[in-house]
């Protein structure tokens, strides 16, 4: 039986706390008897038979007939999908989406259904590479479509293959992918990560167009999210319930499944990085102080090469199909019964140590506004309630910060960076200000169209995402990071943690208490 | 102020005064001290006519904007152009001529002048020996021929030089050399007639094929693949500056053998010579001054026109350049500041032939001498206490001066050249480029310094060990002749400078004032003056922004494209052959390259014959992101698109194949690159449709496009990274050198260009060969292989 996640008091006899720190790590003692580690609940028992229970979804939908029902020869099925985004890291083959695809296609062919188009649902995305396609849907699938062009990626900027469906009561427009919106059946495979993926932000936010998706990825929006994990006090959410309303008058039938993965994150020799430090065995103490030795002396380039190849033993806990929101309810409480811990009030301090990846920079480079967004949009709003730090108080991230940048993959991050966060790091004046001119832009356009770029105005949402965090908190300090570059983003350097909380004695005094979130693996902190 | 009327403002007044020289250091401070200080006097200056400028347009530039007249200009407020012009007649006119050039009326203008000062002269003591003869010592017999000719018969007041006296110990007097004892009875006609013997000597001996062929290959060596045109120009350069060299060396030669210093003073001594032998009755009255420097306090204290002897001198030893200069510590350092000079030529003038002396000296050894060590120890002292930072806002400390021989100084100094010399051709030809370029533009830097103290030593070392004392009874006598209110405003009195106070307060000051060097900690100038050019640049009047591709916007070259396409539907085992047979390739199409851009491009397109058209172009999108992109410069990209945000017409000129490039056309307005003929087959024939945009081709098309569109060149900036886009850069008004290779960084340093260093995105990937990525055995069915491999 699995044990849930646990609030460390620290006292004296606590072992250091292991940070992620990029691509690679730190071993911080926190100050005694006002600090707590909140550990993420271990991994729920997997699914034993997982091409069963997809083929049980399958069949026994919920609030929807059974799959094979709904397909009729002659008709137009699409498949869409999630992205390289997801899962974090990429799963061990055979993917999830190649495992439920497969039983799709299969059902198809037996009925006779012909035309079926298979989309990766990117949003503004980078496209996916080649190898990644294959990844995630298999060699089989690949090689049975791209040739024939029925494999693609969707495309938010193309005119010509978007489909407006209406507009909602707040003048939000949803526009598609046209062939999607066509389709007679549009079947969407989902694996759920975190409590704010999957239900009508799969369809509505993966397919749609920027004209569409400008309406809630916008910082007034994001700043009104408390939390993102917390759906009912999203106004992103609310954003996407509305554009599913249209979706559901004026789209294709959707046929949405859903699965949730257990938080087994790491694989064997990575082992010790989701247990306990107390708990550390001598095998788990050798391997890390390996890692962590020959990780100081591997070059960045080659250690970011050594991490981005970490494929994760997560695996499903559970899948369901059917109706969005009602296939989607069951989904959020699988995810809750995995994630979710709870934690006795607020803290003055929040650390959070940062990974090497999140899910814009897979097989790419963590980029300083990457670091920013994991931090204040992504971990900051791992909670359930309140936020885990009081308002006004600190957030410590732990991470490199280099200011290195993938050339490929976020071209407009690199102009974002040197251009606009040289000008403002506040999320309104630059939503005002430059957000346009980034997101208009034709050679941005021409990139994300064409080559493996994210789209112009992505660097902006990144922002945005942190735009709730930072209003929240008074001071934002970065330990082991790039100087200049911490200060570009808004933000303090730091080179070691006690200096850190020198620092943030300035605002929260010299007795605060402490709090670190250690993920991942992921979890919801429940705040009381 | 107005100036009190004097005896001496007195006798001149009303008339007419032509001067020549008055561009020069003495001649500006001349024409503006007798404006001021002589009211009703009218002044008709003789003025070269310029290249571009004509002498009048010379006058106002040259002459009245100088600040010497910022008193004048402040006396007379809005009407000083007015008041100018009321006084000054500018004749077009040149002493190298016979008759001065002078036309008509001009001639007549000078024919009406009662007081001609002639103080034109080739100062430069490494003048060619023949522009030295015509100027110094044909000169002022030239103007008394002119007067003889038109029948007038003015005062004519020559300035010379105390240095005429030549190499010698002990006393000067005022009195002509040719009747002194030291005279070796030169005949100056000799002297003239050799002299353009020598001039056409030389210049035929510059045209011989041994010498143009050596200048050639100079030139290449210089420019590398700069294209014919350039080359052309730049061969011809050298050989002009070849003979003039040879005429320099002739000169300092010829001086040293008749026992002067330079061809300065030997052509100066004659040029008295001549003039005594021509003059017939003409008045005449010479003025000598000795080394001229920085005002004392007229028209402001430490004005100064140029640099001349001392100040670069004094530079480059508080520059840390210099380290030693030769000299005899107790010896004789002979200065006069400039309006001690002035006010003793204007007195000669106004007491006219009668009454002045024949010769007039002006210095200050034989009265109130200037002690080498003592200027020494003044000048270290003050630049200890002020001293000059370096460019990374460091104080340079003056170096100790050891007083040391000549000939060590020039040992030493010979030695660093060669040594300097030599790393720097190293350097120069390895494949350098960006930051690590600029080491060799460093060396240059560092060896023309060497070089220049080296000439410094070699020209102004005769001076410092000179041990001549100039006698000044003449001046003296005169300025004892004077009354006092004369005095009060005309000092000449050599024994008014106090030495210390002269050279810390008054001339060093301005000279470091002049020289704008770093005079405080702080922002480096070069960082300023980048920056400043980078806004030039990046201003809205700008019209069309031209770019070059390979290394200026990617780290990448043809080359690189073509293995990345050839090799896309390879498997491994003809990958590493490939690889192999292309490495075995490399230094043969390396030196094609830096030979001929064009014939290389040519030669390495052939390679395309007979790949499938269609095929590369689907190859060719996928090029974009895994090698263009990937090998951006971000900075480079954004200028583009900076330039486009402006409203600048941005094109891309490109010897790289157009279908290589097509995935850039959204980021520019413009793509000129080379196309590839097709034969019927649909598959490329490996030979160029249009001649490739490549060295001078590429001027000429932006020049074609400037025109089409109604743009003009001298607005138009142009990216490039190679000295074959020197065409380019010197047809453009902005001309902006990227990540410049070596010998690019070099001119590119001298001519003051704007410098950029782009890089790859940090952190991005770094692919090891430019190989296209495996790709599954379905899809290498169709494969084009690069020509020679399996046939």
């Amino acid at each position: 039986m699995p044990r849930p996640g646990f609030v460390l008091n620290v006292d004296r006899s606590t072992p250091p706390t292991l940070f992620w720190h990029g691509e690679g790590f730190r071993l911080e003692k926190l100050p005694a008897d006002r600090s707590r580690v909140i550990y993420a609940p271990e991994p729920l028992d997997a699914v034993d038979d997982i091409d069963g229970a997809i083929q049980d979804a399958l069949l026994n939908p919920i609030e929807m007939d059974p799959l094979p029902t709904l397909l009729f020869p002659g008709m137009k099925l699409t498949i869409a999908f999630d992205d390289v985004s997801l899962p974090l890291p990429k799963m061990q083959r055979p993917d999830l989406r190649q495992r439920i695809i497969e039983q799709v296609l299969t059902m198809a062919a037996d009925a006779g259904v012909d035309d079926v188009h298979i989309i990766a649902a990117l949003a503004l995305h980078r496209r996916m590479h080649e190898f990644e396609l294959r990844h995630a849907l298999g060699d089989r699938v690949y090689d049975a479509f791209e040739p024939r062009g029925t494999l693609y990626q969707h495309d938010a900027e193309d005119p010509d293959n978007l489909t407006l469906l209406g507009s909602t009561p707040e003048g939000e427009e949803v526009e598609i992918n046209k062939r999607a919106a066509e389709s007679d059946l549009l079947v969407y495979v989902n694996i759920n990560l975190v409590a704010m993926d999957g239900g009508w932000k799969s369809t509505a936010t993966g397919l749609a167009s920027y004209r569409s998706l400008r309406h809630n990825h916008n910082p007034t929006t994001m700043e009104a999210s408390h939390s993102f994990m917390d759906q009912h006090k999203s106004e992103l959410h609310k954003s996407n319930w509305r554009m599913g309303e249209i979706m559901r008058e004026h789209g294709p039938t959707v046929f949405q499944i859903e699965t949730t993965l257990n938080t087994d994150t790491f694989p064997k020799p990575f082992g010790y990085l989701s247990k306990r430090e107390w708990e550390w065995n001598a095998k788990d103490r050798a391997l890390y102080l390996g890692a962590a030795k020959s990780l100081a002396k591997t070059p960045p380039r080659l250690a970011r090469k050594i991490f981005q190849g970490i494929e994760a033993p997560h695996q499903m806990t559970s899948v369901q199909a059917g109706e969005v929101e009602a296939v989607h309810k069951i989904t959020t409480e699988n995810v809750y019964d995995q994630q979710l811990v709870e934690v006795e009030g607020q803290t003055d301090i929040l650390t959070m140590g940062i990974p090497y990846i999140c899910a814009y920079n897979v097989h790419s480079i963590m980029n300083p506004i990457l670091v920013m967004c994991t931090g204040l949009g992504y971990f900051f709003n791992m909670y359930r309630g309140k936020p885990l730090v009081r308002e006004g108080g600190v957030v410590i991230l732990t991470h490199p910060t280099p200011n290195e940048f993938h050339p490929v993959h976020h071209p407009s991050y690199i102009d974002f960076f040197e251009e606009v966060l040289a000008d403002t790091t506040d999320p309104h004046v630059m939503s005002q200000k430059w957000e346009k001119q980034y997101a208009e832009d034709d050679w941005y356009r021409h990139l994300y169209r064409t080559t493996h770029a994210y789209h112009g105005v992505h660097p902006f949402y990144m922002w945005y995402w942190g735009s709730h965090g930072m209003k929240h908190v008074g001071k934002v300090i970065i330990v082991g990071g790039d100087a200049p570059t911490v200060r570009k983003l808004g933000f303090t350097p730091a080179s070691t943690m006690n200096d850190a909380f020198e620092i943030a004695s300035d605002v929260v005094g010299r007795q605060p208490t402490i709090t670190h979130l250690k993920t991942p693996p992921l979890m919801i902190a429940d705040v009381k | 102020m107005i100036e009190q009327s004097t005896v001496i403002s007195e006798s001149l007044a009303g008339k007419r005064i032509a001067v020549t020289g008055a561009t020069g250091f003495v001649g500006t401070a001349l024409v503006e001290r007798l404006l001021r200080s002589v009211p009703d006097c009218e002044l008709v200056l003789l003025v070269r006519d310029g290249k571009r400028t004509p002498a009048s347009r010379r006058t106002k530039r040259e002459i009245l904007k100088n600040d010497a007249f910022d008193r004048l200009r402040e006396q007379h407020g809005p009407d000083f152009d007015d008041a100018m012009a009321a006084r000054i007649t500018t004749v077009a006119g040149d002493v190298t001529r016979d008759g001065l050039g002078l036309n008509e009326a001009d001639a007549a203008t000078f024919a009406s002048c009662q007081v001609i000062i002639h103080s034109a002269a080739a100062v430069s003591f490494d003048s060619p020996l023949d522009s030295a003869v015509e100027i110094n010592l044909l000169g002022p017999s030239r103007i008394a021929n002119l007067c003889n000719e038109l029948g007038i018969r003015p005062h004519l007041v020559a300035v010379s030089t105390c240095y005429v006296a030549g190499n010698r110990r002990g006393n000067a007097p005022e009195a002509l050399v040719s009747d002194g004892p030291f005279d070796i009875g030169l005949d100056w006609r000799h002297e003239v007639d050799a002299s353009r013997r020598l001039r056409s000597d030389s210049d035929a001996a510059s045209r011989e094929p041994s010498q143009l062929q050596h200048f050639r290959s100079n030139a290449r060596t210089e420019l590398g693949a700069a294209g014919a045109p350039a080359l052309a120009a730049r061969t011809e350069q050298l050989r002009q500056r070849w003979v003039k060299d040879q005429l320099v060396d002739a000169g300092r030669a010829r001086a040293a053998s008749v026992g002067w210093p330079d061809a300065y003073a030997f052509t100066k001594a004659l040029g008295e010579q001549a003039l005594t032998d021509v003059k017939g009755d003409l008045p005449v009255s010479i003025v000598r001054p000795s080394i001229i420097e920085s005002a004392l306090a007229e028209p402001k204290p430490g004005w100064i026109r140029g640099f001349r002897m001392a100040e670069p001198v004094i530079l480059s030893y508080a520059r840390g350049l210099l380290r030693e200069f030769p000299g005899v510590p107790e010896g004789t350092i002979d200065v006069i500041p400039v309006d001690i000079v002035v006010a003793a030529i204007i007195t000669v003038a106004a007491l006219g032939p009668e009454d002045a002396p024949a010769i007039t000296q002006v210095a200050s050894g034989g009265i109130n001498p200037l002690k080498y060590r003592a200027l020494v120890d003044n000048v270290s002292g003050w630049f200890t206490e002020h001293p000059i930072y370096d460019s990374k806002g460091q104080p340079i400390v003056v170096p100790e001066w050891r007083f040391p021989g000549r000939g060590r100084v020039q040992k030493q100094l010979t030695r660093a050249k060669s040594v300097l010399s030599k790393s720097e051709r190293v350097l120069q030809n390895l494949p350098l480029r960006g930051r690590q370029a600029e080491w060799s533009a460093q060396l240059e830097t560092k060896r023309s310094d060497v070089d220049r103290a080296l000439t410094y030593v070699e020209l102004y070392g005769l001076y410092t060990e000179c041990e001549a004392i100039y006698q000044v009874d003449n001046l003296m006598a005169t300025w004892d002749g004077l009354d006092e209110a004369d005095q009060a405003a005309f000092n000449f009195d050599p024994r008014s400078v106090d030495w210390t106070t002269y050279i810390t307060q008054i001339h060093l000051p301005s000279i470091v004032e002049h020289a704008r060097v770093k005079t405080s900690p702080g922002a480096s100038p070069a960082v300023n003056r980048m920056s400043r050019m980078r806004k030039q640049v990046l201003d809205p009047r700008r019209q069309v922004v031209a770019f070059d591709l390979e290394n200026t916007l990617i780290a990448s070259n043809v080359v690189e494209s073509y293995s990345w396409l050839a090799t896309r539907r390879l498997d491994t085992p003809e990958r590493i052959r490939y690889v192999l047979r292309t490495l075995i390739e490399g230094p043969g199409l390396l030196k094609l390259d830096r030979a001929d851009r064009t014939d290389f491009l040519r030669h390495f397109y052939r390679r395309y014959e007979g790949a499938p058209v269609e095929q590369i172009e689907r190859d060719a999108h996928e090029l974009l992101s895994q090698l263009i992109i990937t090998k951006s410069f971000p900075e480079g990209i954004r200028r583009v698109r900076q330039h486009r945000a402006l409203g600048h017409r941005t094109v891309l000129i490109t010897g790289a194949l157009s279908f290589a490039v097509e995935g850039l056309r959204p980021l520019f307005d413009e793509i000129i690159a080379s196309e590839m003929s097709v034969r019927p087959d649909g598959t490329y024939s490996g030979e160029m449709a249009t001649v490739p945009p490549t060295g001078e081709a590429r001027a000429q098309l932006l020049a074609d496009y400037c025109d089409a569109e109604g743009f003009v060149l001298e607005e138009a900036v142009a990216y490039a990274d190679s000295t074959s886009d020197l065409p380019l850069f010197e047809a453009v008004g902005f001309p902006v050198a990227v990540n410049p290779e070596t010998r690019l960084a070099a001119i590119a340093r001298k001519r003051g260009w704007l410098v950029e260093h782009w890089s790859k995105a940090n952190g991005g990937p770094r692919p090891r060969l430019p190989i296209g990525p495996l790709l599954s055995e379905r899809q290498r069915r169709e494969r084009f292989v690069g020509s020679g491999s399996n046939q």
